[in-house]
């Protein structure tokens, strides 16, 4: 989405043919995060969301406001990887995941206190939906996204 | 039917791809709000709505005592890597062989 469009809340939902616990190793386990998301290992520890950038460097040292494992993650947020991202407030993502029929969870994706920090509203806008898209593919095949 | 028959079943009616549109100008609007620009009685704007939720196009969320819609494009972007990608990519490799077919020929 533009620039235009980015709005202080943003809803990104998905279905993914796996359990929810597949779906919370996955987003919390940093053997996982690195296939699809930009190649960050992500690791959730001691009420922290701590994630590491491919050069191994420390990409991000977010507060976990809620862990209820395996239907919902609540962090903070702080895009780290763009200084003019960075200097904006902390905005906060909630990871919803809820069982469906025919072992097809759905993933829901919640961006918001996104107020007072519109670059990085308009920066993370297209990269949930490839981060998204590229999560289904690594638990539907195994492999990442090509 | 698959989930990109319910995306395509719901992207092939007019006035729902107008309600996605107005939620692509403004997000996490009510059926309220969404009902007030169509011409339309709200039972026929919260049935369009519906289909939109089961292809997954719109999600709801509760917002104190409001329901808020919100456009969620990931469907969308499934639906462009599988549908549209493969065939532009096709089309483009094959407009590069032409060129290149063309090319030698003048060489």
């Amino acid at each position: 989405m533009s620039t235009m469009t980015a709005t202080t809340t943003q809803v990104y939902s998905i279905f993914i043919k796996a359990t929810p616990e597949a779906i919370w190793d996955a987003i919390t386990q940093p053997q996982f995060t690195e296939q699809y998301f930009y190649g960050v290992r992500v690791e959730i520890a001691d009420g922290r969301r701590i994630s590491h950038g491919p050069d191994g460097s420390l990409w991000g040292n977010e507060e976990v406001v809620e862990e209820d494992p395996p239907r919902k993650l609540v962090h903070e947020w702080l895009s780290q990887w763009d200084p003019e991202m960075a200097a904006e407030p902390a905005s906060r993502v909630t990871w919803e995941i809820q069982p469906g029929d025919d072992g097809v969870s759905q993933l829901t994706v919640v961006h918001d206190k996104l107020d007072a920090s519109p670059k990085t509203a308009a920066g993370v806008a297209g990269g949930w939906m490839r981060v998204l898209s590229g999560l289904k593919t690594l638990l539907e095949t195994g492999s990442p996204l090509a | 039917m698959t989930d990109d028959d319910y995306v395509f079943k719901a992207l092939a009616d007019p006035t729902r791809r107008l309600l996605l549109d107005r939620l692509f100008e403004r997000d996490g609007r009510t059926l309220t709000e969404l009902e007030s620009q169509l011409e339309m009685t709200r039972f026929g704007v919260m049935k369009h709505l519906r289909v939109l939720e089961d292809a997954g196009l719109v999600v709801t969320r509760k917002s104190g005592r409001e329901k808020l819609h919100f456009l969620n494009p990931v469907p969308i972007r499934l639906i462009h890597d599988r549908w549209i990608d493969k065939y532009t990519e096709h089309r483009v490799s094959a407009l590069a062989e032409l060129k290149t077919q063309l090319e030698e020929k003048t060489a």
